[in-house]
């Protein structure tokens, strides 16, 4: 049986009298927990969970696992997903029990590597993006867009200003509008000019004492840098407006450009984007954010403070917009990150960005034939082409991503930036060969070529995948979200 | 020098430019205005190898007191459970660890299998109908439900038991900032929530009643009067309970509650100072189209195969942008699956076991440590694995004593509650033997005479 026809779930696995725990035998006087409890309280039947042993549980999650494509297997271009090996020395440094084991209500004085770790991630963010401070709380690059804009709302407040409105380009992460919205403002798009730039005429137009903010991606959803990034914000500050760095594509300016010195008054950062931490299949990740010191009263709290040799958490700060996590944020994650950064330094980083953006830019030149370019370049750490020609011929963004996992490699984005018609995003990252972006780019030229000779082949594909293409209007209209005995 | 992360060679750097028709990578960033450059190298320590930073991590790991060199009595949101060795190996595999969200179904059917069994043990565990993929942790996932629930009703005031973890109640206080939505304290003086008060709090305007269970006191609540109550009043009852607690402990759903969140970090997930953790979040059915997060299908490819896939995605962000229910788009699947395995691994009986041996642990350490002169239990309420114990002598100096003897005694509520300056909030989890619990009983008695 190949790995790919695996079909079980664990519940399908179950033989009742089976276990893969050890626990001890109880060694306190009254064992019988049962007793210690009122009735009331007490589960009248044992959840229904499955009867496995061990071995069983090793050989289906090894199982399942073989079903799925992660970055160790495959080559993975979803574009604003920096997608970059994440180094195993980062996995082995989360898990030295001095961090894994540590309890987030231990003493302060027994928590001193942590919180000087933090402190010292939280510095070299800040340098890494030109800012004043750096908070590492928000869990992710959502919660981290929420806080900033939270900072941004309780600045307003605190100067006596009622601003009611943020501005984001139609070109912006769905995140950007839905953390606005979350944070009570009225989110108004600015549209972009069809190369994805801003445009200035129509910013200009919005900007009035009602705008908050003003929330933009650097480099843009096309891949490319703002290249009057700093007359935007001055044109914002002119009219008192805050602006926010959307940090998603921080991959590629790292030791470039940094983000206060474009006048940014916010940004954040995805620890599981530019900072090796892994997706892990959809999270964690972590969001910090950082600040200019006109924001730095309203960080979450609490803030890892250095006084002398001691670090404390201060929660002494009366104009913080309050906590986002229960605790001090994603600590595991900061481990990872701070291990990658320590392990690149300055000159390291530097060089990351600049292999990303050659990386971008030879599979934008090596695709221009074949697709059709979003924008010309050069690029930065990722590009964007259009399947329109392809889709004249009957064949979609969705059909070229699904035959590229037939050749063995994951797909870019589709259909984003919502501004570009069948826009495949590739990003590539700094830490794939040139052999690899050439066997991607043969692979793509092959799915144009076949486009035009047989069509079908792109519209049928996958078929070397576990299953083929699957039936998602099924999946809306009868939600089926737990397993029953009877589903089979 | 060369990274070990970034295989180009100068050589193959050189052909690549070649072939984009530059002579450097710096005539790739002519759109960078040259007065937004950063004209200096990032000033940032300098590179370690691999031995070196080793080296240095672990001396900073051992400035930390870690649960494997102290005998930790630490909870109030974060446990020290027993780990079972596979959860760690088979995370790791590079294709659970470094894949992306699921969304080219194909190719992540191993992902989306997980988590479909996740929101099946979730759900079973809860007693609820579904469960989403995670949010972020037990803080946010009491958040997220507040603002469902005023979502679903229309309504623009919550009231909380004061028995909830305050931590949540401060992060759930930051999101409600946005919607303005008004954040009422039903007081809980007797250890558990005041019920006459929730009742008198609940009316109208109400879009939810929270209570955990057991709250941050340790006390077990009574939730099915609390639903009675928010039910009454029209109100959603948003329930928080710890599932690892719930091989033992009635799931909230058979006992009223419509939404159950709260924080899954006991389910195989480490301490790690707080963080990553796990928010659960299960609901009834009738409110599935309104949840927060990812939620994984089962149905059926183009050849009749059975597949899993991302649902209902219209409720989500980068969807309906604006208007998604939630902003939420990295989880902690990774979190998921550990306790997914956990849960594998536990099976039917071991959770319950976990449950019940906590449970007889912690009522023995409450019986020993109370038995020292001046040591009371604060709250009368039963407990389950966590109780509030009154000391003679300040808290966070007994805690610092302690700690001399390698035990982390608890949590001084001094921090969260003035009027339990004289408290400290002790858990015991399956894994604490008689012989650190004694010993904790004759340091206590040495730190309070």
């Amino acid at each position: 049986m190949s790995a790919a026809s695996y079909d079980k779930l664990i519940f399908e696995l179950s033989s009742p009298g089976r276990v893969a725990y050890s626990l001890p035998e109880s060694d306190v006087p009254t064992s019988d927990a049962r007793s210690l409890l009122p009735e009331a309280y007490l589960r009248a039947e044992a959840p229904r969970l499955p009867e496995v042993s061990e071995f069983d549980v090793v050989r289906h999650y090894s199982r399942l696992s073989q079903l799925n494509y992660g970055v160790d297997t495959h080559f993975y271009p979803l574009g604003s997903c920096t997608m970059k090996y994440n180094p195993k020395i980062n996995e082995d440094m989360a898990r030295v029990a001095g961090f894994a084991r540590l309890h987030p209500l231990a003493p302060e004085a027994l928590s001193q590597g942590a919180l000087r770790l933090m402190h010292e991630l939280a510095a070299m963010l800040a340098e890494i993006a030109g800012m004043d401070a750096v908070s590492l709380q928000p869990a992710a690059g959502a919660q981290g867009e929420l806080a900033g804009v939270l900072m941004i709302r309780a600045y307003h407040a605190a100067r006596g200003e009622k601003r009611t409105k943020v501005l984001v380009p139609d070109s912006a992460h769905g995140t950007n509008p839905a953390s606005t919205a979350l944070a009570g403002y009225e989110v108004v798009e600015v549209k972009s000019q069809p190369n994805g730039e801003v445009d200035l005429d129509e910013l200009a137009r919005h900007l009035d004492t009602d705008v908050a903010a003003f929330m933009i991606t650097v480099p843009n959803t096309l891949g490319m840098f703002e290249p009057r990034i700093v007359e935007i914000t001055e044109l914002c500050h002119a009219k008192g407006v805050q602006v926010y760095m959307d940090g998603a594509n921080l991959n590629a300016i790292l030791g470039i450009t940094r983000p206060g010195d474009l006048g940014f008054d916010v940004c954040h950062f995805n620890l599981h984007k530019t900072f090796t931490t892994p997706h892990g299949g959809g999270g964690p990740g972590a969001g910090p954010v950082g600040v200019k010191a006109h924001l730095e009263p309203f960080l979450p709290v609490p803030v890892v403070t250095k006084d002398g040799d001691r670090y404390a958490l201060d929660w002494k700060r009366p104009q913080s917009i309050g906590k986002l996590q229960a605790f001090w944020g994603n600590f595991g994650m900061h481990v990872r990150a701070y291990t990658y950064i320590r392990t690149m330094g300055a000159d390291g980083l530097r060089s990351v960005a600049d292999n990303a953006i050659l990386n971008a830019n030879y599979i934008m030149k090596r695709l221009e034939k074949a697709y059709d370019v979003a924008v010309p370049g050069p690029c930065m750490h990722e590009c964007v082409v259009s399947a329109r020609r392809q889709k004249k011929l009957g064949v979609t963004a969705t059909d070229i991503a699904k035959r590229l996992l037939d050749l063995g490699f994951y797909a870019p984005s589709t259909y984003f930036p919502l501004i570009v018609e069948e826009a495949l995003m590739i990003e590539p990252t700094e830490t794939e060969a040139k052999e690899t972006l050439d066997a991607f780019c043969d692979a793509m030229i092959q799915i144009a070529r076949e486009t035009e000779t047989s069509p079908q082949v792109v519209q049928d594909a996958p078929v070397t995948t576990p299953v083929r293409r699957l039936d998602q209007t099924r999946a809306a209209r009868e939600p089926d979200l737990r397993w029953s005995p009877a589903a089979k | 020098m060369a990274s070990r992360y970034i295989a180009n060679t100068p050589a193959e750097q050189d052909q690549m430019l070649r072939v984009i028709g530059a002579a450097s990578v710096e005539e790739l960033l002519v759109k960078i205005p040259p007065k937004a450059r950063l004209s200096r190298p990032l000033a940032l320590p300098p590179a370690l190898a691999e031995t070196d930073l080793i080296r240095h991590l672990k001396t900073l790991a051992d400035a930390n007191a870690d649960a494997d060199r102290y005998a930790c009595f630490l909870g109030a949101g974060s446990y020290d459970h027993y780990v079972p060795s596979p959860i760690n190996h088979l995370v790791l595999r590079g294709e659970f660890f470094t894949a992306y969200t699921p969304y080219q179904p194909e190719a992540s059917q191993g992902t989306l299998r997980t988590i479909y069994e996740y929101q099946t043990m979730i759900a079973e565990l809860t007693g609820m109908d579904v469960a989403n993929a995670s949010i972020y942790d037990g803080a946010s996932s009491v958040a997220e439900a507040v603002l469902m629930a005023h979502a679903a009703t229309e309504r623009t005031e919550v009231v909380v038991s004061h028995g909830v973890n305050p931590l949540y109640r401060r992060v759930t206080a930051t999101y409600c900032e946005g919607p303005r939505m008004r954040l009422r304290d039903a007081g809980a003086p007797g250890g558990t929530t005041d019920l006459a008060a929730a009742t008198r709090l609940c009316g109208p305007k109400t879009a939810a009643l929270v209570v955990q269970s057991p709250n941050f006191y340790g006390c077990l609540e009574d939730i099915a009067s609390a639903a009675e109550i928010a039910h009454a009043a029209g109100a959603v009852l948003i329930v928080v309970a710890d599932p690892v607690n719930l091989g033992v402990l009635e799931a909230p759903g058979k006992l009223g509650a419509d939404l159950v969140v709260g924080e899954g970090q006991g389910l195989g997930v480490p301490m790690s100072f707080g963080g990553p953790n796990l928010g659960v979040f299960a609901a009834k059915r009738e409110l599935v189209r309104r949840m927060p997060g990812r939620l994984v299908g089962a149905t059926v490819d183009r050849d009749g195969r059975r597949g899993f896939v991302l649902t209902l995605q219209t409720r989500e962000q980068h969807i309906r942008r604006a208007k998604a229910t939630s902003n939420i788009c990295t989880n902690v699947a990774l979190c998921a699956l550990m306790a997914t395995i956990y849960l594998a691994t536990l099976g039917r009986h071991g959770l319950v076991k976990v449950g019940e041996l906590s449970a007889a642990k912690a009522h023995y350490a409450a019986r020993r440590l109370t038995a020292l002169s001046g040591v009371s239990l604060r709250f009368q309420a039963p407990f389950f694995k966590e109780f509030t114990l009154k000391l003679p002598k300040p808290p966070d100096r007994v805690v610092a004593r302690l700690a001399k003897e390698r035990i982390l005694a608890g949590v001084p509520l001094k921090a969260f509650d003035r009027a339990l300056a004289d408290c400290l909030l002790v858990a015991v989890t399956e894994k604490r033997t008689k012989e650190e619990i004694d010993a904790f009983a004759q340091a206590l008695e040495r730190a309070v005479v």
